[in-house]
């Protein structure tokens, strides 16, 4: 029964991480950069689809598909924000030193956590019909609400998606291309500039789309975005720095190690996933998707 | 070389000294000698700016313009401290102990601000109280909750207008078995900090003191602003407890509740919230009946209908629509304290009273808050007690009322004089001698 | 004039500028310049790493033990002089490094970040579920003496002030001297290509351990100069945001001049302070967009502004 509990809670959760770490991760694998800015567009996600959502319910419009403007207010934010920040920041770093790029994303989440705070004050926000709205399954002596699984499946059609979107597809090649060498790539005429704002808007969208289904279960609120930094952070290296099988794996470990700590040895839970991410390192020092590079001479 | 070698110490000077410069330049020159300026800091940022911070920032504005205007109710009615204007200068608690330490410098010695009033954060309280009586200036905390400011140490300078945090968990456990003797199978779920840990522990302690055979079934400790309690809620579910304690706030109490309402984990068992109340103006509809709230005092919805009281609310409410939460009540206790014991020191005369003689007025005062009256009873006269007040929800026509409310005088909840907290938990908490 | 002689006597005629400043600095300068040497200490550090193509987003870990190992010093061990605390916390951290340097010396690039990073939460999660070290909320630490004379009230500031100055310049013509010798010299080396290094001879592993004691040690001062000088230490301390500090103070200096760590904290510390006053709602949107101003528009660090000058000059 509890071990039951343990998977149940331990996927759920893995599929929370997987939408965040899946942006985290495939910025990182095309652009190179490690955006410590993935937290605030998280939370940025979660502010619109709180504002979007709850004027759609008190204006009386279907409850039903406020689902929909969950999902609606994840592409707005990344289709505004995402190629603001592409342009009129990011463009200007490239070719830096990673480290660099880790900092100038740095102090980008610095700007954006106070326009967030400008702009929605610090007074919470709630939405949190979408998540009585479909009701619970009961699981023994536990009950699950509905909205739980409506998570799992949206990390697996965020996974498959994906998936289907870099291998299947002409665009998904051109990806790949860029991945493995940018130079190349631009030499045998491919708009790599154009790949890298598709990529990034991509990338936003899923870190928003993870706050916006995040926020009918939480209360909105400035600073919300910090947590999760890390911990995407730890789910990707685990997986692999670039890794799209490397994430959907990462967040499955932590998930079980998170909720097998809490509900085995609740004591451990605040370390239990750094410890996790430092044994795999020691280990895989890569991560376990990636393989080693070949060095230079 | 070629050229006149430049030593590289020369940038390194000219910057020092160009930025000393540069950073004295916006000191104000000697302050305007008839305000009487004090520093507030609270959260103006961060996860506990919305719940704590900012009305706590709120109702120290609300408060100061009334009492410069002289429109605060008996025994306040003089406008100002005796006669003299109050200022205030804020700053944001954000940022971790070394940069309010710093900051704390700025503005005594370079602000050369009258009084500091500030400090939600226990870390901050315990790190600025040293520095406090190093520089020898007038610091009244005004909502940490850690015992140990007073327990371990003593000030000269240090004051604190509110209760600590022992009391709220002291008295939720006499609550516990007060309103449910059946209560025998405890849980908790608390933030991984200090906080949450003495919360907790004191709880813990303090029902295992007042009844034999309780049983903890789990403690849940996640981290704070983990904001995805689910695994947790199942682990609370798991063992059925009768009570679930938690010493949650702000956003983190919110997510928590509405996580485990909608999976009827609440229903099950009785949730005892000890900062409830911060939540209670935002969350109606969703706590469940029979939830125990507490508000660290009585603050809030559990504050005595009092002149003072029916005036700091409706002056809050008139400018920031929404009822005063207990961090505004507590800042509103170190602001009145502060003038309370100004305008003792200051007598029936008109000169403005040094600092020295302003503390030896505080020490051990009793003054009138909106909560009621205060006693700084404890830490040599430096501590404040008050009573507290607990209730349980109970939703009627879609607004959050209280029912069982019960209040608890000051010294049945907190330690005599020179006894710790935990020791007098231990000891069956015996009552002054 | 060799050039490790000239920053000699340069860091020489900064530290007599530091004492000659000390009694004309208002009291709040006073301590913004401690802070402000410690987190440039901890900033050094990183500098040695950065010559060795590595960047840590854990020297927080250092500095937490260094902090927390100056406060037991005088707990526990009844060492209560000022200079013997922060000894203590700068060797602890060093050892701690030289530990920890078994297994992160194998790691490079973002991996080696990352891998600092988990040690210094898991350093984070065990000093928050201690109670007996105060847990989140810390302990209050001072010193009963500073070089064997107790502070008579007042003193104590200079005593600190003191050993923060002196201990930065230490490590300064330290880490200067060590950077132009043999040792020294194959950091950048590994940085370029390890390859040919192992080649010429040279064990990599061996240098980049050194680097991380070093850069280590340099941590744990400036985490003891801070313990002493906030008089308050706590968890904080390791978190991964103070690393993150510390990165930047790097990057923000650049790694031309064993100085520009410590003109970079400072300028860190006095930006801090000037938005906290002023903006006290927005203050890290200022914040970011200095970070990024600088970024942007002076990508060789701030130092390169006077060595750019300088150039012009000569």
């Amino acid at each position: 029964m509890t071990l039951l509990a343990v998977l149940v809670d331990g996927v759920i959760y893995a599929s929370w991480l997987f939408i965040i770490a899946a942006g985290l991760t495939i910025v990182y694998g095309v652009m190179r950069i490690l955006n410590m800015a993935h937290g605030s567009l998280y939370a940025l996600g979660a502010y619109a689809a709180a504002s979007l959502a709850g004027a759609w319910l008190r204006l009386g419009f279907q409850p039903m598909a406020s689902y929909a403007v969950l999902v609606l207010a994840a592409v707005l934010v990344g289709a505004v924000v995402g190629p603001l920040v592409e342009r009129g920041l990011l463009r200007h770093t490239y070719g830096r030193d990673e480290v660099v790029l880790v900092l100038v994303t740095y102090a980008l989440f610095l700007v954006l956590e106070d326009l967030v705070k400008l702009a929605w004050g610090v007074e919470s926000y709630f939405i949190t019909e979408p998540y009585g709205l479909l009701g619970t399954v009961e699981m023994g002596t536990l009950s699950y609400p509905v909205y739980s699984g409506v998570l799992v499946l949206a990390a697996v059609l965020v996974g498959v998606g994906l998936r289907f979107g870099i291998y299947g597809t002409r665009y998904g090649k051109l990806l790949i291309a860029v991945i493995h060498d940018r130079e190349v790539s631009a030499t045998l005429g491919i708009d790599v500039d154009r790949i890298y704002l598709v990529t990034f808007v991509l990338g936003t969208t899923l870190a928003a789309l993870g706050g916006a289904l995040t926020a009918p279960t939480v209360s909105v609120v400035p600073g919300m975005g910090v947590e999760v930094i890390v911990l995407a952070f730890a789910v990707v290296v685990i997986g692999g720095l670039g890794s799209m099988p490397g994430a959907a794996l990462g967040a499955l470990i932590v998930g079980l190690v998170r909720s097998a700590a809490v509900h085995f040895f609740p004591q451990v839970e605040l370390f239990s996933i750094y410890l996790v991410m430092a044994l795999v390192l020691a280990f895989r020092p890569r991560g376990l998707f990636v393989a080693a590079e070949a060095r230079k001479i | 070389m070629i050229g006149i070698p430049q030593s590289p110490k020369s940038p390194l000077a000219a910057l020092l000294v160009a930025s000393s410069l540069a950073a004295l330049a916006p000191a104000r020159a000697q302050a305007d000698e008839a305000k009487f300026r004090i520093g507030v800091v609270t959260f103006l940022s961060g996860a506990a700016a919305g719940p704590f911070g900012v009305p706590a920032r709120n109702g120290a504005e609300v408060l100061a313009e009334a009492i410069n205007a002289g429109k605060v109710p008996a025994p306040y009615q003089k406008p100002g401290f005796g006669g003299r204007p109050v200022e205030l200068v804020f700053l944001d608690e954000a940022g971790g102990t070394t940069k309010q330490v710093s900051e704390y410098r700025d503005l005594v010695q370079r602000q050369n601000v009258d009084a500091v009033i500030g400090y939600i954060s226990s870390g901050d309280c315990l790190a600025i109280a040293p520095v406090a009586e190093e520089l020898k200036k007038l610091t009244i905390f005004f909502d940490c909750g850690t015992p140990r400011i007073f327990e371990d140490a003593s000030y000269k300078y240090v004051f604190r207008a509110s209760s600590h945090a022992a009391m709220d968990n002291i008295a939720a456990a006499f609550y516990v078995t007060d309103v449910l003797p059946g209560a025998r199978k405890i849980a908790g779920i608390n933030q991984n900090y200090a906080w949450g840990q003495d919360s907790w522990s004191d709880f813990e302690n303090s029902m295992k003191k007042l009844k034999s055979g309780v049983e903890v079934t789990t403690s849940q400790m996640p981290k704070l602003l983990a904001g995805q309690y689910g695994a947790e809620i199942s682990a609370l579910m798991a063992g059925s407890p009768d009570v679930i304690h938690s010493s949650f706030w702000g956003g983190d109490l919110d997510a928590f509740v509405l996580q485990a309402v909608p999976r009827g984990a609440l229903k099950k068992s009785t949730a005892v919230l000890t900062c409830g109340e911060t939540a209670t103006h935002k969350l109606a509809g969703q706590i469940p009946d029979g939830t125990i709230i507490g508000a660290r005092g009585p603050h809030g919805a559990f504050a005595p209908d009092v002149e003072l009281n029916r005036f700091f609310r409706a002056a809050y409410q008139d400018r920031y629509v929404l009822y005063p939460n207990y961090p505004a009540y507590h800042m509103s206790q170190a602001l009145l304290g502060l003038k309370a014991a100004y305008e003792k020191a200051q007598g029936s005369g008109t000169a403005a009273p040094t600092p020295d003689q302003i503390i030896a007025a505080f020490e051990g005062l009793t003054f009138d808050s909106p909560s009621g009256p205060i006693r700084m009873a404890l830490g040599k006269g430096h501590q404040a007690v008050e009573g507290t007040v607990y209730g349980q929800a109970k939703t009627v026509d879609g607004k959050l009322t209280f029912v069982n409310v019960k209040h608890y005088p000051a010294e049945k909840v907190n330690p005599p004089e020179g006894v710790k907290s935990a020791d007098w938990i231990q000891a069956g908490f015996k009552p002054a001698k | 004039m060799t050039t490790s002689r000239r920053t000699t006597l340069g860091l020489g005629a900064a530290l007599a500028a530091l004492a000659l400043l000390a009694p004309v600095l208002p009291k709040w300068a006073l301590f913004l310049v401690v802070v402000s040497l410690a987190k440039g200490l901890a900033a050094l550090g990183l500098l040695v790493l950065m010559r060795t193509g590595l960047v840590s987003f854990g020297q927080g870990l250092y500095f937490a033990a260094g902090a927390y190992a100056a406060g037991l010093a005088r707990d526990a061990l009844h060492l209560g002089d000022g200079v013997l605390m922060v000894l203590a916390g700068g060797l602890t951290a060093a050892l701690v490094a030289a530990l920890l340097g078994l297994l992160l010396a194998r790691y490079r690039a973002i991996f080696f970040a990352m891998l600092s990073l988990a040690f210094s939460m898991i350093l984070y999660g065990l000093l928050v579920k201690t109670p007996a070290l105060g847990s989140t909320d810390g302990f209050n630490v001072s010193a009963k003496s500073f070089f064997g004379l107790s502070p008579a009230s007042g003193v104590g500031r200079y005593g600190i002030y003191g050993i923060a100055a002196l201990s930065a310049f230490g490590a300064a013509v330290g880490v200067d001297r060590y950077l132009g010798s043999h040792l020294g010299r194959l950091a950048p080396a590994v940085r370029d290509n390890e390859l040919r290094v192992e080649y010429m001879g040279a064990s990599v592993r061996n240098v980049v351990h050194l680097n991380l004691v070093l850069a280590g040690a340099l941590a744990g001062l400036g985490g003891a100069v801070t313990a002493l000088a906030v008089g308050h230490i706590d968890p904080e301390m390791a978190y991964w945001t103070t690393s993150g500090e510390f990165v930047f103070v790097a990057i923000l200096s650049g790694t031309a001049s064993v100085a520009a760590p410590f003109a970079g904290a400072l300028l860190l510390e006095l930006l801090r302070s000037f938005a906290y006053e002023h903006a006290p709602n927005t203050w890290q949107l200022v914040m970011g967009a200095s970070m990024l101003a600088v970024i942007l528009f002076l990508p060789a660090g701030l130092w390169s502004v006077f060595a750019r000058k300088r150039r012009a000059a000569r």
